[in-house]
């Protein structure tokens, strides 16, 4: 795993010299460092240049990067893995071509010469591509179906950078301008992510998961798709439980198989749930890996899994590592998980993982599998339960029995609305129109839909609705789907990509440079579970059915058969225990909202009061607080205070410059 | 304005709105359908209640009619005070 990063000059403006090139390259490649210790690497042309940060995981000696093809024509920067790459060697090997490495890396070069822009299509992996064709002056970024890898472009002028973090792009030229987009405030503060290819940062893009962009030689640039969510796109399947269940397992197994090539040992995080259970199993039954889990417990019962964890990991018999969380820790160490997410965030939920990448750090491992993307993928998260009620209750108004399966859906919750049959009908929108696009998520985004308010009136009026917005980009597609599809692709297209393999996934990972892996996000899963009928994923109200059924010989009763437990962590409680952080009382204050002006200073001040007199506050007070608090911060280290040390001279670095080259 | 509709106003605008819009919040507005108040907004909404004007909300209160907008709550806490 590794970061990319590299510019282009466009239009009439002159490239750079090539010890100015350089020293561009050093200044994006250094905040990356992170997420490539072991080396750096740089490709220069006089108006373009590709840098490379190295975590070394597959051909630890020859893996060294820019890789390019037999005659220098075509250069490769990429971050992530290919893990067909064996299977895709072998055919181009046989088409002829010569590799020169084992690494995955040159896969890409010679597939790109015998494909053309199509090459993405056939990658199992995830990844984040900086390809330059000196043939065809093109320069060529791609990105993994579901964004696993980041990756982000921004054009100033005729300057265009591209960067696997924002902060590399920002450092690459401090002039650059650095300003939060209130609409990416709003829209977050709405969805719990930004959307599309917006980003925190007005004039900086992400290259959207299954994309391509292609700056060609007259310096246009395009972006398109080479891949769609899977769902709706092909009819459901009309085969037995039996035989769905027999194709799933083999693709489960498959998927998690090639998932285990590298060249460090690969462990695996246990949350305790369903999903890392399987994976877990997997490993221990079909593979002869030794396996190491890990997982993190909470000194607050309330959110600790640990004694599942445990149960499964002394089943299978793996050497488990566990990391204590408390409210004092996560308090510590919101600022520095803001500086990795680079946006708001509203939970702290990414706190904790920042320090299970941490804790498998710690033991000398840098890969580990994880069971993200099964709920959305399987259908898993309570939402879809929620949808499937709310259709029940609405097609019966009048029913009082109905609206009490609400506390079914609900029961952890200490405060919850289903005490009253007919407050839990409001609340959870049992009259909306069942044909509205947005159905399932209308009762979520009320509870988010006051949240913007607290925006300066100045921000909000540069800002459109959020939910209008996102109708206009994906309606058509959620138009073609079923109720239950619709829910499970606005989790996707929003949360998956935007928040859970970022927030709690890339960039908590990667702070500590561990790469995560999932196998429930390969294609070949993920495309076969697409078409499964929705009473496979969701039976009555047993949800990720199928996949339950798949593994219930193999796991313990009291994993297959244990409710979905929601990932969650403490959030105000966190910052107003027993002591508030000096950090947070400076970041909340009337003195700082005024000066950094997002926030109006009357209704945050109201919201802090609320939290001194009682930490433990509703969902849409915590939402708040953590979106504020993580706002500020933001806004201090990458707008007012942005200031990375870059030295003079960077260690292990190795340069190939243009006029070296056989080309 | 009765005395009672207007401390009922303060408390919502305060403590759900955040001194936000309040100019805007019509007395027979839903709490509810305007998303002023969440699924845990309505227990805080009772225990104000309890405390401020000490009567205790049975679990058969609960219901939109009595606690839904500012009318609603006037009415209620009115007939309560009996």
């Amino acid at each position: 795993m590794c970061g990319i990063a590299g510019f282009e000059i466009l239009g009439k403006a002159k490239g750079f010299p090539f010890e100015k090139g350089q020293k561009v390259l050093e200044r994006m490649i250094w905040p990356l460092k992170h997420r490539g210790p072991d080396g750096f690497g740089f490709f220069l042309d006089k108006n373009k240049g590709l840098a490379h940060a190295r975590l070394s995981i597959i051909d630890l000696e020859g893996g060294w990067q820019p890789i390019s093809n037999e005659d220098d024509s075509i250069w490769v920067v990429f971050n992530g893995e290919i893990f067909n790459y064996v299977e895709l060697r072998k055919e181009l090997e046989t088409q002829g071509h010569h590799f020169s490495t084992s690494s995955d890396t040159e896969v890409i070069v010679h597939l790109y010469e015998e494909k053309g822009l199509d090459f993405p299509v056939y990658l199992n992996g995830q990844f984040a591509i900086a390809l330059l064709d000196l043939k065809k002056d093109r320069l060529i970024l791609s990105r993994d179906r579901y964004g696993i890898r980041p990756l982000f472009y921004s054009r100033f002028n005729d300057r265009f950078f591209f960067a696997s973090e924002i902060k590399s792009i920002f450092n690459a030229d401090n002039a650059l301008k650095r300003e939060i987009d209130p609409q990416a405030i709003r829209d977050i503060f709405t969805f719990w992510s930004t959307h599309g290819e917006r980003t925190s940062f007005k004039d900086v893009n992400q290259l959207k998961p299954g994309h391509l962009l292609v700056i060609d030689k007259n310096h246009e640039i395009t972006v398109k798709d080479y891949w769609q969510i899977p769902l709706g796109l092909k009819p459901p399947f009309n085969k037995g439980e039996g035989e769905i269940c027999k194709k799933l397992k083999g693709l489960l197994i498959d998927s998690v198989r090639i998932r285990l090539r590298a060249d460090v040992p690969v462990g695996a995080y246990l949350s305790g749930g369903l999903d890392s259970s399987i994976i877990t199993n997997i490993i221990h039954r079909y593979t002869d890996s030794p396996l190491k889990t890990f997982s993190v417990s909470f000194t607050d019962k309330v959110y600790d899994e640990s004694e599942e964890q445990r149960l499964l990991a002394g089943h299978l018999g793996t050497e488990h590592n566990v990391v204590s969380c408390s409210y004092k820790k996560i308090a510590d160490l919101f600022p520095r998980a803001i500086w990795h997410c680079e946006c708001p965030i509203l939970r702290t939920a990414p706190v904790p993982l920042l320090m299970l990448s941490g804790l498998v750090k710690s033991t000398g491992y840098k890969v580990v599998l994880t069971g993200e993307g099964a709920d959305e993928v399987f259908g898993g998260y309570d939402i879809f339960k929620e949808t499937k009620i709310r259709l029940f209750v609405s097609r019966h108004p009048d029913s009082n029995c109905r609206p009490l399966l609400f506390k079914r859906l609900y029961p952890y919750l200490a405060l919850s609305p289903s005490k009253s049959a007919a407050i839990a009908r409001s609340f959870f929108e049992t009259d909306a129109d069942p044909n509205d696009p947005f159905y399932s998520h209308l009762p979520r985004w009320k509870t988010t839909s006051s949240l913007p308010k607290f925006l300066r009136n100045v921000l909000l009026d540069e800002t459109s609705d959020s939910v209008s917005l996102l109708e206009g980009e994906i309606e058509q597609d959620l138009k073609r789907l079923d109720w239950f599809s619709r829910a499970q692709y606005l989790e996707t297209a929003l949360l998956l990509s935007n928040y859970l393999l970022s927030s709690q996934g890339d960039r908590m990972a990667m702070a500590n440079s561990i790469e995560g892996r999932f196998p429930y996000l390969d294609h070949h899963v993920a495309d076969f579970a697409a078409r499964l009928p929705t009473t496979m994923k969701m039976k009555v109200l047993d949800e990720k059915y199928i996949l339950r059924k798949v593994f219930e010989n193999e796991l313990p009763q009291e994993i297959t058969r244990r409710r979905k437990q929601p990932y969650m962590a403490p959030d105000i409680l966190s910052f107003f225990g027993e002591e508030i952080p000096d950090y947070v009382e400076y970041y909340i204050s009337d003195e700082t909202i005024r000066n950094y002006g997002i926030f109006k200073p009357k209704a945050v001040e109201k919201l802090v009061s609320k939290c001194r007199k009682n930490a433990r506050q509703g969902f849409r007070e915590n939402m708040a607080f953590v979106g504020i608090l993580s706002t500020q911060i933001l806004y201090d280290k990458f707008v007012s205070n942005f200031e990375i040390k870059t030295p003079s001279r960077l260690p292990n670095v190795k340069v190939v410059r243009r006029e070296n080259c056989r080309t | 304005m009765s005395d009672i509709k207007e401390q009922v106003r303060d408390f919502i605008i305060e403590n759900f709105l955040f001194g936000e819009g309040g100019e805007d919040l019509k007395d027979d507005d839903s709490f509810l359908e305007k998303g002023i108040i969440d699924s845990t907004g309505v227990l805080e909404l009772v225990e104000w209640l309890e405390e401020t004007f000490d009567f205790k909300v049975e679990d058969e209160e609960l219901v939109p009619e009595n606690l839904d907008s500012v009318n609603n709550l006037e009415a209620f806490i009115s007939k309560k005070q009996k």
